[in-house]
Parts: C-alpha cells; sequence; structure tokens
C-alpha cells in the first residue's frame, strides 16, 4: 500500500475557547449507551471522559443468587456479540473446579462455535468500524454473510444471539446432522466476502487516510493497560491466549497470529487494529477447517456428563480464555455450596474502553469516534 | 517461575510485610501481603527482571463475610507477557476500614479496576487519582456487593425494589 505522510494539523491564530462536549449516551456511533464528556478547543479533542454504567445490570450481584448453571445466561449477555466465546471461561473453570473433562468431541464443537463466533464479531467490528469511518457498504456485505453464522447457531441452541449452548460438563444439545457442511460453506463465504471487504474497505484510500496514523497506541503503553485482544496485537505484540497459554485443544492447531506492523501508518494506529481482526478471520477459518475434519462423525451424548446437581468443592479459579476482543477472565468463588460466593468478570470491553483517553487526545473529533470504533467495545459488557 | 519461588524471593526482599503463602486444594497458589507495604511489593514484582510482572490481568474485590471473619479484601491477578507466568497477591482488610495503598501508578489498567471495587465494595484505594464511582449512579449510596448490603427503599423518587 501506498505510502503516507503525517499530517500536521494547523488551525493558524484563530483563539477559540476550550468547550465540554457531550456525547452520548444515546448517540450512535457511540456503539451503545456511552456518554463521553470530552473537552475540544475548536475541533481538536483536549480531554475525553468516558462515563460507564448505564447498562449496568447488576450481574455480578444477581449471580451470587444464582446456582452455577443459571449463571451462565447472563454471561451470554454480557458481551452480545459473542456469547459463544463468553460462556467458554466460565463453563472450561467450572469443569476444573467440578474436576470434568470432557470429551474430545465436545471440545471440538466448543471451537467451532467459539470460531463462528470471532469471525461474526469480527465482522461486525469491521463493519461498523466502516460505518464510523463513512463507508456504508462494506456493513451491508458483512452483516449478510453474518447471518449464515446466526443461523448455524440457531440450528444448534436455537437462539440467534443469547445462546446458553456451552454447559458446564457439556452441551445444550448436539449440533445438527448439516454442521459440517454448513461450517466449510462459511468458511467459503467468508473467504469470497474479505476478498471483496478487503478491496472496497481497507486498501481503499479514504478509508486509510481516515484511519492511519489516528489513535497510536504504543505496545508498552497497552501492556500497562492491560489492553488484550486485537487492541494490544494491533499493537504489534503477538500475544494471544490461545497460543500463549493454550487451553482446551488450541495447541493441536496451525495457525498464525497477525499482528499490527504498521503498514500505512504507524504501529498500533486505528488501521493496524483493524487489520489485524480482518486477517484473524482468515486465521479463523483455518481453524474451523482443520476442526471440522477432526469432528467425529458418530453422535454422542452431549449432556452425559453434565452433573444433576452442581456443587464444586470449596476454592477458587480465575479462568481465561481469549474472546473475540480480548481476555475474558472470570474469577469464581465457591464457598461450597451451590450458589457461588463471588463471580467476578473481567471484562474486556471495560479494561480496553479505559484506554480511550490515552489514545485520543491531540485528535479532531471525527477521528475520536474512530478510534472508539476501533478498539471495538460492546456496552453490555463494559458496564455487566 | 512458580508461586513459591516467588514468595521466597519476596520474603527475603520485604521480610514480614509477606504474611502468608496458601497452598491448598482447588485454590491456586497465593501470597497474602500487608497492605501497607502493596505499593512497593507491586514495583518490585514488576520492574524486577526474572519477574516482570507488567500485566495486571485482573483486580478484584471481594466480601469474606462468614462466621469466622468479617473482612474485606482485594485480590490481584498478575501476568507477565514476555515470561509467561502467573501470580496471585491478596490483601485482607478490616471491614470499618478498608484503606489500600492504590496501585495505579504501577498499572494503569488498574485505574478503572479499583475504581470497579470501591464502587462495590467500598474498598478506599489511597492516593488513587479519581476515585469516584463507576458502575452505579454518582450519588448512588452503600455499597453494592458487600454481603451485608440493604438496597435502599427509593433512589431519587424512584422506587427500588421489584
Amino acid at each position: 500500500m501506498a505510502e503516507r505522510k503525517t499530517i500536521e494539523y494547523d488551525f493558524g491564530r484563530v483563539d477559540t475557547e476550550r468547550m465540554r462536549l457531550n456525547v452520548g449516551p444515546q448517540h450512535p456511533s457511540t456503539h451503545g449507551v456511552l456518554r463521553l464528556e470530552v473537552e475540544l478547543e475548536g475541533e481538536l479533542v483536549t480531554d475525553v471522559i468516558p462515563h460507564i454504567g448505564y447498562l449496568h445490570r447488576c450481574m455480578e450481584k444477581a449471580s451470587e443468587a444464582m446456582t452455577y448453571p443459571q449463571v451462565i445466561p447472563f454471561i451470554d449477555r454480557m458481551d452480545y456479540i459473542s456469547s459463544m466465546n463468553n460462556e467458554w471461561p466460565y463453563v472450561m473453570g467450572m469443569e476444573k473446579m467440578l474436576d470434568i473433562e470432557v470429551s474430545e468431541r465436545i471440545e471440538l464443537i466448543r471451537i467451532i462455535m467459539a470460531e463462528l463466533n470471532r469471525i461474526g464479531n469480527h465482522q461486525i467490528a469491521i463493519a461498523t468500524f466502516g460505518l464510523d469511518a463513512g463507508a456504508f457498504t462494506p456493513f451491508l456485505f458483512l452483516f449478510r454473510d453474518r447471518e449464515m453464522i446466526l443461523d448455524v447457531f440457531e440450528a444448534a441452541s436455537g437462539g440467534r444471539l443469547l445462546y446458553n449452548y456451552m454447559w458446564i460438563g457439556g452441551l445444550q444439545r448436539d449440533v445438527p446432522p448439516t454442521f459440517k457442511e454448513d461450517c466449510l460453506r462459511i468458511v467459503k463465504t467468508v473467504r469470497e466476502t474479505n476478498d471483496e471487504v478487503e478491496r472496497l474497505l481497507l486498501g481503499n484510500r479514504i478509508f486509510i487516510d481516515r484511519t492511519a496514523n489516528v489513535g497510536i497506541l504504543p505496545a508498552d503503553v497497552a501492556i500497562n493497560f492491560a489492553a488484550s485482544g486485537p487492541v494490544l496485537r494491533g499493537s504489534g505484540v503477538p500475544f494471544d491466549l490461545r497460543r500463549s497459554e493454550p487451553y482446551s485443544l488450541y495447541d493441536r492447531f496451525d495457525f498464525d497470529i497477525p499482528v499490527g506492523r504498521g503498514e500505512v501508518g504507524t504501529v498500533g494506529d486505528s488501521f493496524d487494529r483493524n487489520i489485524v481482526r480482518f486477517r484473524e478471520m482468515e486465521e479463523s477459518c483455518k481453524i474451523i477447517e482443520q476442526a471440522v475434519a477432526m469432528l467425529p462423525d458418530a453422535s454422542e451424548d452431549v449432556r452425559a456428563l453434565v452433573p444433576k446437581r452442581i456443587k464444586p468443592p470449596k476454592g477458587e479459579i480465575y479462568c481465561k480464555a481469549e474472546n473475540p476482543k480480548g481476555e475474558l477472565g472470570f474469577y469464581i468463588i465457591s464457598d461450597g455450596t451451590a450458589n457461588p460466593t463471588r463471580v467476578k468478570a473481567r471484562g474486556t470491553s471495560f479494561v480496553n474502553l479505559a484506554l480511550l483517553p490515552e489514545i485520543s487526545k491531540g485528535y479532531l473529533i471525527a477521528d475520536l469516534i474512530l478510534i472508539l470504533g476501533s478498539i471495538d467495545i460492546v456496552l453490555g459488557e463494559v458496564d455487566r | 517461575m512458580q508461586a513459591k519461588d516467588i514468595y521466597e524471593k519476596l520474603q527475603k526482599e520485604f521480610g514480614e510485610a509477606i504474611i502468608s503463602f496458601t497452598q491448598e486444594d482447588n485454590v491456586e497458589d497465593f501470597v497474602t501481603v500487608e497492605p501497607a507495604k502493596l505499593r512497593d511489593i507491586c514495583l518490585f514484582l514488576r520492574d524486577e527482571e526474572d519477574l516482570d510482572f507488567d500485566y495486571l490481568a485482573c483486580l478484584s474485590g471481594v466480601d469474606y463475610k462468614s462466621k469466622q471473619s468479617d473482612d474485606l479484601g482485594v485480590v490481584y491477578h498478575l501476568y507477565s507477557v514476555a515470561l509467561k507466568h502467573r501470580f496471585v497477591l491478596k490483601v485482607v482488610l478490616n471491614r470499618e476500614n478498608p484503606k489500600v495503598p492504590t496501585v495505579e501508578n504501577v498499572w494503569k489498567a488498574a485505574n478503572w479496576h479499583e475504581r470497579e471495587a470501591y464502587d462495590m465494595y467500598g474498598v478506599i484505594f489511597e492516593d488513587h487519582p479519581n476515585l469516584i464511582r463507576i458502575l452505579t449512579p454518582y450519588d448512588w449510596e452503600g455499597y453494592p456487593l458487600r454481603k451485608d448490603y440493604k438496597e435502599p427503599d427509593e433512589y431519587n423518587g424512584i422506587k427500588v425494589p421489584y
């Protein structure tokens, strides 16, 4: 791609007073009910203060009154774009506590579901990010394809957005007979559309001009803020829990960890975060293909190991998994009864959003919207 | 590095400020430290070359209320991106006066986590640059995740319990 010069904003000698502007909580470009208190000097952003909590549904408090399986639907509603991924670390942690080892087939189904959901999440992330930059068509293409993924989830779990599919010790039900073909068809379509999106959006001059060198996040700052997922990898840190602490069967798969390289601007800019997401879709496709090839045909009782009453021994666990948005962790404390004493969710979006004031100062207000889009947050997970 | 080795290293450096090392079934090994020394210990964990805990994965407030104890606590889950090892640090705080130094100046990630722990448990993080409520409204009263929390009857004229 073409080389690009840094822009320096020069507004001459016009003196302006600083102004405070409220963006949100009801504003389409904040991707949910987020309120940004922005301090402006002309169009330049001098300070951003995020106010969150508008979607606080007391998930952690409510969990304490629930039994362990009843918490799963709550977790679905945290990051409602990637519910399948959300359920996984919780279920995995509970299985470790209860000392349950699920069969390889169930693990493979979980991997396929999680990777399909990762593609779905990145489709939305790139689509809405394109929308923030003014590109409408890729939005339609990507949402059209996401329907196919949702159809597979619907056939498996009955839900299109919130699944309650992964259960402690198994799955809600077995996958439909056409599952393998469906997955391969999705992979094929995703690749075709991605080809198109790459030409239409990511290689687009206007898009590059809008996103390159905007919202630069250096690697050391990203680590200090405990950023994770594409936000961290966009800054050039090859950190992915599927590779650095392989859980489930991920150590058997062959896939790459795309990182930002500053192809059109500086390492860690908004473009890098999005190109990482875009390339991860291809890696997920690879994982799905391999997993489908490994998946045994014979069906099994996926609820065979689901315990009738879940009463984990006294103890605690911090279990984490690589979500599309980054590291999602659950800190679960059990006192030996049927209800958890504490379920703390380390929401990825919550941690990543804290970066926003750090990386958006000194840019234009239009860029602030782009930077927010490039972090890819879901307010359901920020507020829980 | 294993938690046991890290514990020995910390004990050599800080002596009595390291209260205990716990190894139990179903619990990841953890070290309990004196709250007053927390910031120095965290700086040591971050800056020492063979520890290199540059990543604060999670910070959770906890209410340990039970028949035996009446304490609050804060749990720090640390991780090292380069060395790929993890470590759990805990402080136990008095419910009446839960004060602990902030680690915001060690890991920026702690900023919002500490605000959340303050919001939910009322833990005071000393020297935190902006210790205000984060998830509940700014004028909310009480700390909802404490086990002895009683929800208010009404909030600004709105009925609360349903």
